[in-house]
């Protein structure tokens, strides 16, 4: 059974202005003596009526089986329950280009690990490279100061009607359009969902990534530009994109309340680390477990959500920053941070509840380990002992690129 | 698309820069514009960011674009719907004609003081409710009434623009005039009753606002359909900002009785003074002040003078072109409620006479309707209570029922009688003190609201309910 996402009003909410009707420039828009409504078969989701509503009540999308009648509309007190997305969806194998890149991601640590016991089951791979979801691009906006050297893109993508289910710590993959200079279709890129499972704003089926702009020399001097990260960067806002995933059963927040989360990361690696914090913010800001984040950058201009990262209240998020090159400043890594967070951090290492997340650039997790290594000699515990255990209880994840 | 010209000192999309004339003596009024809102705006808010709405074209992608913006710094300017290609006047003696794009020289005095009344309006209501912003019970609603009252004063722009325009001097006269007068004041009152009413509380701000801005909108769609198309233009565009206003009133109030209810079931009583929230009565008793002092705008059941400018094109009835008859009106009765011998029933006036009580009645079905969506909120509680409108000839000051006395369910008494019950249909004294005395602190923290109302289904533009939609400095 396919699903799809119909546009209708909630009557709850709605004040019966006919603004949207007035405004709908395919008339898709009526209404009676109780309900204002839209008629799916003409409705072609333009969305210009959205911004206009006063109420918000035009702003409901919801799945369903098959279109509501315009009867049924005119009947309702309220919107009646979503379809659920299992109806209508299946996931499908990990295709072997993806097993290889997160081979590639968690290798260092030994593999892939279980995921926390706690998580929600993941969908994968229900949009495949045969048959990819085309999302619109909602808004692309730079992350890093004009001047920063390094360029970081923040691209909400909207999925319109079609569902896809992510949950927070898993990819999209995009394939770039075009072929490669063998002729061939451009591998698939993954890219780490910056946003919670409810989307980047409730209510709305769309997602964010984080992307860096690859554009570097290499040792001889000539300048590689990476084809996925570019193309992403440089997409407008109304570009049509293809899409496959999700991706990723195993870099899953755990969702019990009493989760410690320690989030360790660099750059775009805080993708993963605000879709977390995102979600705990929204469902649970009381829980009893801790948010502990770990981010380097090399300035402050550099690290991605720098602004929104520091207006988090201390209660949802313990933060602590780490840059390596401020002018006049001495060289500050994560793992610098860790060390200076000892106690803490050791006070964690003993509960059953916590989980270690590691997210960044390649080698960062040698620094991550020696640090987590010294803290536990400072405080008489084992780490190789510790790591075996978390790994086999699922809670400590690592992705390096 | 017609893209307004930030760049211009008033936003505008009537090509303001190609007639030098008109935008010198627009320049020369906004900063007396700018003097009234430091005088007569929002108290003692300057500096704060807010997260407005503004308007950068008339498209529907154009007119509702988000963002923190200082108040004094609001970008009021000058919009007007895109014209309707071949427009014929729908309705009166010039039915079928093209509209005008230039004043008639015959209803010149006419058209102004339409224009007038109906740009009076706007700078009132934001005087009135200039103090609320002390005692506002969320961030949300301070976010609410500060964009309300942005586009009240948008709103007077639209009407000063048309003066100017079209009216010479005449028309600069009156445009200063409506600075110069004010809501409340006893030498230079604002024109219309209603508005110089106080509104010292947020359940009479929300009643004021569901209520009295639902007169400003019929008032304004019959306005839509005048012959003068500059005028219909405008309105056309106005009513898609009136409908926000609409929405603060409908939930606000809405938001009072949800909380009512909660606390009815938590606490299994109908006392709720001592739980500092509002009860059901006194909302019924706010209903019923603010809309019989809002049915009197309309003015006189049988009226000439809107005959008059019906009959010129000038303005026409709710939806004029929707309606099924031959719009000119000249030998059509219409049934207006009279008290006759001791009974209220209709007798038929020429319609062209009893256009004023059309459009009330017009008013009083969408007045109605929110209200049955109150109620609804009471049903789900499973309370027994129905928040009901008053008869039409209760508490009226201006027309044929001003000489009686009448209950809210429509029975004739004395003034002996009258007195004696008033305070058991309007807020009493004790009532009015009770209310404002839940009026507190500002509540400033995002996400929290005021124990005597509940937090909205969903916040402004599909942000959180506890987005920071005020900073201040």
């Amino acid at each position: 059974m396919e699903l799809k996402r119909q546009h209708l009003i909630d009557p709850v909410i709605c004040i019966r202005c006919n603004t949207c009707e007035e405004t709908c420039p395919v008339n898709a828009i009526t209404h009676d003596d109780r309900n204002y409504v839209v008629d799916a078969s003409i409705c072609n989701n333009c969305r210009a009526c959205v911004p206009p509503c006063p109420t918000g009540a035009i702003d409901s999308w919801l799945m369903s089986s098959r279109p509501w009648t315009l009867e049924e509309q005119f009947s309702w007190d309220d919107l009646p329950p979503e379809a659920k997305l299992e109806e209508g969806l299946e996931s499908g194998p990990e295709p072997a280009e993806v097993t290889a890149i997160i081979d590639v991601a968690t290798a260092s640590t030994g593999g892939r690990v279980p995921p926390p016991f706690s998580a929600a089951h993941p969908y994968v791979n229900v949009y495949s490279r045969e048959s990819p979801a085309t999302a619109r691009v909602a808004g692309n906006f730079r992350l890093t100061d004009p001047d920063a050297e390094s360029d970081i893109h923040h691209v909400v993508l909207d999925f319109g009607i079609r569902p896809f289910p992510v949950l927070e710590g898993q990819s999209i993959g995009i394939i770039p359009p075009g072929v490669d200079d063998k002729g061939r279709p451009h591998n698939i890129r993954l890219y780490s969902v910056a946003s919670p499972r409810d989307g980047e704003r409730p209510h709305h089926n769309n997602l964010a990534v984080t992307v860096k702009r690859v554009r570097a020399k290499d040792d001889s001097g000539k300048l590689i530009e990476g084809i996925g990260s570019n193309y992403v960067c440089d997409l407008k806002k109304g570009d049509q994109v293809l899409v496959t995933g999700p991706f990723g059963d195993t870099f899953l927040m755990p969702n019990h309340p009493e989760a410690n989360i320690v989030m360790i990361c660099t750059g775009t690696g805080a993708a993963p680390f605000r879709g977390f914090t995102e979600r705990r913010r929204r469902k649970a800001p009381d829980a009893a477990g801790k948010l502990l984040l770990f981010f380097g950058a090399r300035t402050p201009g550099e690290l991605p959500y720098c602004g929104p990262l520091m207006k988090l209240p201390p209660s949802l998020i313990d933060v602590n920053l780490a840059y390596s090159r401020v002018p006049g400043e001495p060289k500050q890594y994560v793992q610098d941070k860790m060390r200076e967070r000892d106690t803490d951090l050791a006070a964690l290492l003993k509960s059953e509840h916590s989980y270690i997340y590691i997210c960044g650039l390649k080698g960062m997790e040698q620094g991550v380990e020696e640090a987590l290594s010294d803290i536990c000699r400072l405080h008489d515990l084992n780490w190789t002992e510790i790591r075996a255990q978390l790994r086999r209880e699922g809670r400590y994840h690592v992705e390096t690129y | 698309m017609s893209t307004i010209d930030y760049a211009e000192k008033i936003p505008n999309n009537v090509n303001l820069s190609e007639d030098r004339k008109l935008q010198r003596a627009l320049e020369t009024w906004q900063p007396h514009y700018l003097d009234w809102w430091r005088d007569m705006g929002p108290n003692g808010t300057p500096n704060y960011d807010v997260y407005l709405r503004t308007a950068i074209s008339t498209e529907p992608d154009g007119w509702a674009q988000f963002g923190h913006v200082k108040m004094p710094d609001y970008r009021w300017g000058i919009f007007l719907a895109p014209p309707v290609a071949d427009r014929k006047i729908s309705f009166g003696a010039h039915k079928g004609e093209s509209v005008w794009q230039e004043v008639p020289g015959e209803y010149r005095s006419s058209l102004r003081r339409l224009i007038t009344i109906q740009g009076d309006t706007e700078p009132a209501s934001v005087e009135q409710q200039r103090l609320l912003g002390a005692t506002c019970p969320s961030l949300y609603d301070l976010r609410n009434i500060f964009q309300v009252n942005v586009e009240e004063g948008r709103h007077l722009w639209a009407m000063v623009y048309l003066l100017h325009a079209y009216f010479g001097r005449d028309g600069r006269e009156e445009a200063e005039e409506l600075l110069a007068r004010r809501s409340g004041d006893a030498d230079k009152p604002r024109i219309l009753g209603a508005f110089n009413e106080a509104t010292p509380d947020w359940l009479s701000f929300f009643m004021f606002t569901f209520i009295t801005d639902r007169d400003g909108k019929y008032q304004l769609a019959a306005l839509a359909e005048s012959g003068f198309d500059p005028l219909s233009r405008t309105c056309r565009f106005m009513l898609t900002e009136e409908a926000h206003h609409l929405f603060v009133g409908e939930s606000g109030v809405g938001r009072i009785i949800e909380r009512a209810c909660q606390v009815m079931k938590e606490s299994k009583t109908e006392d709720l003074r001592k739980f500092g929230v509002i009860d059901l009565p006194t909302i019924q008793k706010y209903l019923n002040f603010h809309f019989s002092v809002t049915s009197d705008l309309y003015g006189a059941e049988v009226s000439t003078n809107a005959a008059g400018a019906f009959h010129a094109g000038l303005k026409g009835r709710f939806e004029e072109t929707k309606i099924g008859d031959d719009h000119q009106l000249e030998d059509t009765p219409y049934g207006v409620t009279h008290y006759v011998d001791g009974n209220f029933k209709p007798i038929e006036v020429p319609a062209l006479n009893a256009l004023n009580e059309r459009l009330r009645q017009d008013w009083i079905v969408d007045v109605a309707k929110g209200v049955d969506r109150w109620n609804k909120v009471i049903q789900r509680f499973g309370i027994n209570f129905e928040l009901k409108l008053p008869h039409v000839a209760f508490h009226r000051a201006i027309g044929h029922f001003s000489d009686i006395h009448v209950t809210p369910t429509g029975k004739v008494i004395s003034a002996a009688e009258w007195n004696q019950n008033k305070d058991s249909w309007l807020p009493s004294d004790e009532d009015r003190a009770y209310v404002i005395s839940l009026m507190g602190a500002a509540v400033t923290e995002p996400g929290k609201f005021a124990n005597w109302i509940a937090p909205p289904a969903r916040g402004i533009n599909s942000q959180p309910v506890d987005f920071e939609y005020v900073r201040f400095a």
